[in-house]
């Protein structure tokens, strides 16, 4: 069974984000890193391929230092990694980002792809729809387990009001949550191995793309204004005297909280 | 004015309110309409409350399949929707509950329309015939509004648009989908959340009440309960409370969990990181309480507490119930 992985690199949720004026994410403020969410599908394919033979390939798009979230994967255990990069790119909202990728999936032979449901920086959770829709294979998104057997792929998806049992025959597009397995953490083998596996760098002229097509300026969807959140004005802070709980009462019905 | 389609979300012949919601938001943009995917024979009970909530149209794809297949047949049923509508005039924006099969349905039908995709909208106008949506990012900590060229696919965050479209006629325009044109995953069976719902939901309360790694274990955690049912509040969670397993995943507050904007927001032993800060740093009254007085979540508190919880919300509880008694 051939896997791809989509690993993405994003800005540190433990560090303070910021917006640029453009709606796009600062990449540049915060250091980057790999989305723990793509790790733990990175480690679904593993355990997968442990089980039934095959091949892991991590796919990314991004600047040149997402680089390191690929080499993060092929030191966990995959066997290969593509980078989708170039500069037009930069800016692509997702039905763009969707194209590139699909074009990428194209370009190998591949039973199951797997993405994490949704990045921290983005949050729209929309590419795993958009590349089952452009690729036409069935999707089986948000799941919290998953099974291979016999070319199907099964298992349990976790939405807001209940879980719904669903399967397909393979090739399948898939995406995990975050109650998939943890992921192993890459040992000094794994990282030396990792220098020697293929990296295939593929630009938007390899895709089949037009530059036109891609890119901020290009996309079908634009950010018109950004506008931070003003900041708090401080509030009071007292140490409890053996009262507090009762002062809060009081703070919170001069206000009409209670 | 162009037309203004609503994906219909309904349950056993009733419609969910977030469908009343969405027509609400149309009518601000345009003429609403809505689109029913059921089994045979499901949009008979649903035309007439599809009036009263404003929907001037209501495009019906009715198929065996329809709760069978994951999110393709309501992919179908908007794509065939805008055909049937163009036919008529123009559509300007496609409008879908933001849940998790709202954005995949959202996500695919943009593109099979080639049309910009806008998620998770808390607002949305029109601007010179442009539809401008309006949207939090990074857990809040900034306001972005965002337009698409030309057709916009827009999610709209439940709980979020008030008010409701003045009552329309309803007007059925059966349309006919293939589900096997597109390869799809088979729901096999569904469970249905079992745990009784007697609090409000995280994203919708007005007060929201968060325990952290303060709380120390899983049994102190009902510390937290306590307190939020005399609010009739919400119960949430900072991540590490969720890594301890003090409580369940789906009540995780932060970056990496639900954003939620309470009327009050109470957070016991949070010391308050960025991850959990931008989930929650929209409420517009937080309460902090916390032993350590270096908390970070201080800095943002309206009325902050240092000092020991588990004496400290014992007597706020009692001074709560003293005064809803009086």
């Amino acid at each position: 069974m051939n896997i791809v992985v989509l690993v993405k690199q994003v800005p540190d949720t433990w560090a303070d984000r910021s917006l640029r004026a453009d709606g796009r994410v600062d990449r540049d403020a915060v250091a980057p890193v790999t989305d723990e969410i793509t790790e733990r599908a990175v480690e679904t394919a593993l355990q997968l391929k442990e089980l039934h033979g095959g091949s892991v390939t991590v796919l990314t798009m991004g600047p040149a230092r997402a680089v390191d979230a690929l080499r993060k994967g092929l030191a966990m255990g995959a066997d290969a990694a593509i980078h989708v990069s170039d500069e037009s790119l930069a800016g692509s909202d997702a039905l763009q980002t969707s194209a590139a990728l699909a074009a990428a999936l194209r370009t190998v032979e591949v039973d199951l792809v797997i993405a994490g449901t949704e990045s921290t920086d983005g949050r729209t959770g929309a590419i795993p729809a958009m590349l089952a829709e452009r690729l036409a294979l069935p999707q089986l998104t948000f799941l919290s387990s998953v099974t291979v057997s016999d070319g199907v792929v099964s298992g349990i998806r976790s939405v807001e009001n209940g879980t719904l049992e669903v399967r397909a025959g393979l090739p399948a597009v898939i995406s995990i949550t975050e109650q998939a397995p943890e992921p192993r953490f890459p040992n000094f083998k794994g990282i030396m191995a990792a220098k020697k596996k293929p990296m295939t760098v593929l630009t938007v002229a390899d895709l089949g793309l037009e530059v036109g097509e891609v890119g901020g300026d290009a996309s079908w969807s634009r950010v018109a204004n950004v506008t931070p959140r003003p900041a708090r004005a401080a509030g009071t802070v007292i140490t409890d005297d053996g009262t507090a709980g009762a002062q809060l009462a009081d703070f919170l019905a001069g206000a009409q909280l209670i | 004015m162009g037309q203004i389609l609503v994906l219909a979300e309904h349950t056993q012949g009733t419609l969910d309110r977030v469908t009343g919601e969405l027509l609400a938001a149309a009518a601000l943009l345009g003429e609403p309409a809505a689109v029913v995917v059921g089994l045979p024979g499901a949009a008979d009970a649903l035309l007439e409350q599809l009036a009263e909530s404003g929907a001037h149209r209501v495009y019906v794809a009715e198929t065996a399949d329809a709760e069978a297949l994951l999110v393709t047949p309501a992919v179908l049923a908007l794509d065939a929707a805008v055909t049937a509508a163009r036919a008529t005039g123009e559509v300007t924006a496609v409008l879908v509950n933001a849940s998790i099969a709202g954005r995949e349905t959202a996500a695919r039908l943009s593109v099979r329309l080639t049309a910009g995709l806008i998620n998770d909208a808390v607002g949305v106008e029109l601007i010179d015939g442009v539809v401008v949506a309006t949207m939090q990012a990074l857990g809040g900590a900034y306001i972005v509004q965002s337009t698409a060229v030309e057709l916009a696919v827009v999610t709209v965050r439940p709980h979020a648009i008030s008010g409701q479209a003045p009552a329309a006629s309803a007007e059925r325009v059966d349309i006919t989908i293939d589900t096997a044109a597109l390869p799809a995953a088979a729901i096999t069976a569904v469970h249905a959340e079992v745990v009784a719902r007697d609090r409000p939901d995280l994203t919708a309360a007005s007060v929201v009440v968060s325990g952290g790694r303060g709380l120390g274990s899983r049994e102190n955690f009902s510390l937290v309960e306590e307190l939020a049912d005399v609010f009739g509040a919400a119960v949430g969670a900072s991540r590490a409370a969720v890594e301890a397993d003090y409580c369940a995943h789906h009540m995780q507050v932060g970056q990496t969990g639900v954003t939620v904007a309470p009327q009050l927001y109470i957070a016991l032993g949070i010391s308050g990181a960025i991850q959990h800060r931008a989930g929650m740093q929209s409420a517009k009254t937080i309460v902090v309480i916390n032993k350590d007085a270096g908390a970070p979540l201080f800095e943002v508190a309206d009325f902050g507490i240092v000092g020991d919880l588990f004496t400290v919300v014992p007597q706020l509880i009692e001074a709560v119930r003293a005064r809803q008694n009086a």
